[in-house]
């Protein structure tokens, strides 16, 4: 009797699992899809537009319209560098929050967290004119900045729970072994911390290739990374389903890999069996 | 060399005092136990002289040298934790290795004192293993291998074999033991556990809320307990505490008597009373007799001592080994 009861129960929640995983997969399969279609079967109703042709003609056009390389490479280094960029200050900084709290470590953890309620539009204007007289505009200087700046509150966040997870006595046993503070971070924390800085450093590429506010507004030609490469395609010259399906799924491929690869170290463990 | 010296150390925590004030001197090779129950400051203080924490006032001296605001890797201290405190990702190479990669040591000397120390410690077979992959005590030993290939200046041992069982602690504790006699050099050692205190040290520091209620050699604190915490911490069984007109009768204000010094016979004594629960464990048996008018007392009988649950007893103190307090709580 129970068996069967949890027999029914496992198939629900897999269905449960499956419908969720697939509604939100949905929107990414609907824009591949389409990208395979030429404009014309591209607006039909779902039914007709599916049982139409497939052509790789939009990827053609988008190829010999603009340059997909140029982007891609400004978005790698934006976010990689904003990633890079974000880990060195993150690192010392939950360093020191996990394993030298003060009073107010946890009233400066909610401040940085409290930045991210903000509406960016609301800081807009002032940062595009500080852009404008610094000579930032369009580079990816500029945009790194940016990037570092919105998502170290998370990166913080992330890495200070990993690090409270690490026992601090094997850092005091590094202090007693002669270790500097900077061979205690470099030997011992970093490595400790892998599969969290991964998963961190994961997580914030992400946040930063899917950028899509400042990036547009911040750039135009020069630094545009692949957001712009897909804002282009959704012009005032009219819809071009078909050729924006393309763009967009050129643009989130090499980020879906990355992730789709990067999975299985994500998960795994290196802390267990340092102390008993 | 591994002579310290603390010179009025004190400790709080915000507005808690931990160590109020604290004087000791720990001479060069010796072994001192510092030993009290859960809370009394002992953990603390060995953090202060390791440099883990803040002195709030007072200096420490390693060696003559003032050491109080020098960072734990300069005092030249090797510290075993309580949760051996492994690097989980080197290996045990790598570990043992890790305080001479630290003080830029060249490879040779490395490869020849971690070898060294593997082999004194039976690890050589486990170099290429990583901490998950060992048992309890070969961790206590790669922490311990850690310790001695820097050759300090003193050990620290913050209550190393708290996690292993019964019968490897007994192991344990003869090897370190072992390990200080050949090695002379400093120890210092926490602990609540009495057994481990009397067996081991050279030197006990028994503590209470952060004051030194007694030092001496083991047998010293055994025979001569300066005031009632020691006398009722040192030993086991416990030291029978008398007060009352037993007391009175004999100058003092409490009287204390050993387990082993209480002579017990069926026949006639000085003190009649009742067996309540009686302990036997072969080599020796622990009888709990209910004297009148005061507290059930312990007595150690030999190991085939048959008494039964209401049997009726005498009990004589053994004259010379009659410990007594005057109202202070301190030995008169």
């Amino acid at each position: 009797m129970s068996r069967r009861i949890t027999a029914r129960r496992t198939l629900i929640v897999t269905l449960a699992a499956w419908t969720v995983g697939f509604l939100i997969f949905f929107p990414i399969l609907w824009t591949v899809l389409i990208s395979f279609k030429s404009e014309g079967d591209a607006i039909k109703a779902p039914f007709a537009m599916l049982m139409s042709d497939w052509t790789f003609a939009s990827y053609e056009q988008v190829q010999t319209r603009s340059n997909y390389s140029r982007h891609f490479m400004n978005s790698v280094v934006i976010s990689l560098g904003s990633t890079l960029v974000a880990l060195a200050i993150a690192i010392p900084a939950a360093w020191a929050m996990a394993f030298v709290p003060g009073k107010r470590t946890k009233d400066v953890l909610m401040w940085m967290l409290s930045t991210k309620m903000m509406p960016a539009v609301g800081v807009l204007i002032p940062l595009y004119l500080l852009f404008r007289d610094l000579g930032l505009l369009d580079t990816r200087t500029g945009l790194v900045i940016v990037l570092t700046l919105i998502n170290l509150p998370i990166v913080i966040w992330m890495l200070y729970t990993y690090f409270k997870e690490i026992p601090g006595e094997i850092l005091e046993a590094a202090r007693m072994d002669g270790a500097t503070l900077r061979s205690e971070i470099l030997y011992i924390l970093t490595p400790m911390a892998v599969p969290g800085i991964a998963s961190t450093l994961l997580l914030n590429v992400i946040l930063a290739w899917n950028e899509a506010f400042w990036t547009l507004q911040l750039t135009t030609s020069r630094a545009a990374p692949l957001t712009q490469f897909i804002a282009s395609y959704s012009s005032p010259e009219g819809l071009f389903y078909a050729k924006l399906s393309a763009a967009s799924t050129m643009a989130i491929a090499p980020i879906l890999i990355l992730g789709w690869f990067s999975q299985k170290q994500l998960v795994r463990g290196l802390t267990f069996g340092a102390v008993k | 060399m591994g002579k310290i010296t603390l010179r009025n150390v004190q400790k709080r925590f915000g507005e808690a005092v931990v160590i109020p004030s604290l004087d000791l001197d720990i001479e060069d090779g010796e072994f001192v136990v510092f030993v009290g129950p859960s809370g009394c400051g002992k953990s603390t203080l060995l953090r202060l002289i390791a440099g883990l924490e803040d002195v709030s006032d007072g200096q420490i001296l390693i060696d003559g040298r003032n050491a109080t605001e020098m960072p734990p890797a300069k005092r030249g201290l090797a510290m075993v934790f309580q949760s051996y405190a492994l690097y989980p990702h080197m290996t045990v190479r790598k570990n043992i290795a890790f305080p001479l990669k630290m003080a830029k040591m060249d490879r040779a000397e490395i490869d020849r004192r971690v070898d060294n120390a593997a082999r004194v410690l039976n690890l050589t077979n486990y170099l290429d293993r990583r901490p998950g992959q060992l048992s309890g005590g070969q961790r206590q030993r790669v922490a311990i291998g850690r310790a001695i290939v820097r050759e300090p200046a003193a050990f620290l041992f913050d209550e190393p074999l708290s996690n292993l069982d019964a019968a490897l602690r007994v192991n344990m504790r003869l090897e370190i033991t072992e390990l200080h006699q050949s090695l002379k050099t400093t120890m210092i050692y926490v602990t609540h556990d009495q057994v481990e205190a009397m067996t081991m040290a050279d030197k006990i520091v028994v503590l209470n809320a952060g004051r030194i209620e007694q030092v001496g050699s083991p047998l010293t604190l055994y025979r001569s307990p300066a005031n009632l915490f020691v006398a009722g911490f040192i030993g086991s069984p416990k030291m029978n505490l008398i007060a009352g007109p037993e007391a009175a009768s004999r100058g003092a204000t409490t009287i204390g008597i050993r387990p082993e010094h209480l002579d017990i016979s069926r026949d006639g004594g000085e003190w009649p009373g009742e067996v309540g629960v009686s302990e036997h464990l072969g080599s020796d048996t622990f009888l709990h007799v209910h004297v009148k008018g005061m507290p059930t007392l312990t007595v150690r009988a030999g190991g085939e001592f048959g008494v039964h649950h209401g049997d009726r007893v005498w009990l004589t103190p053994q004259p010379d080994k009659i410990h007594r307090f005057g109202p202070d709580g301190r030995a008169i």
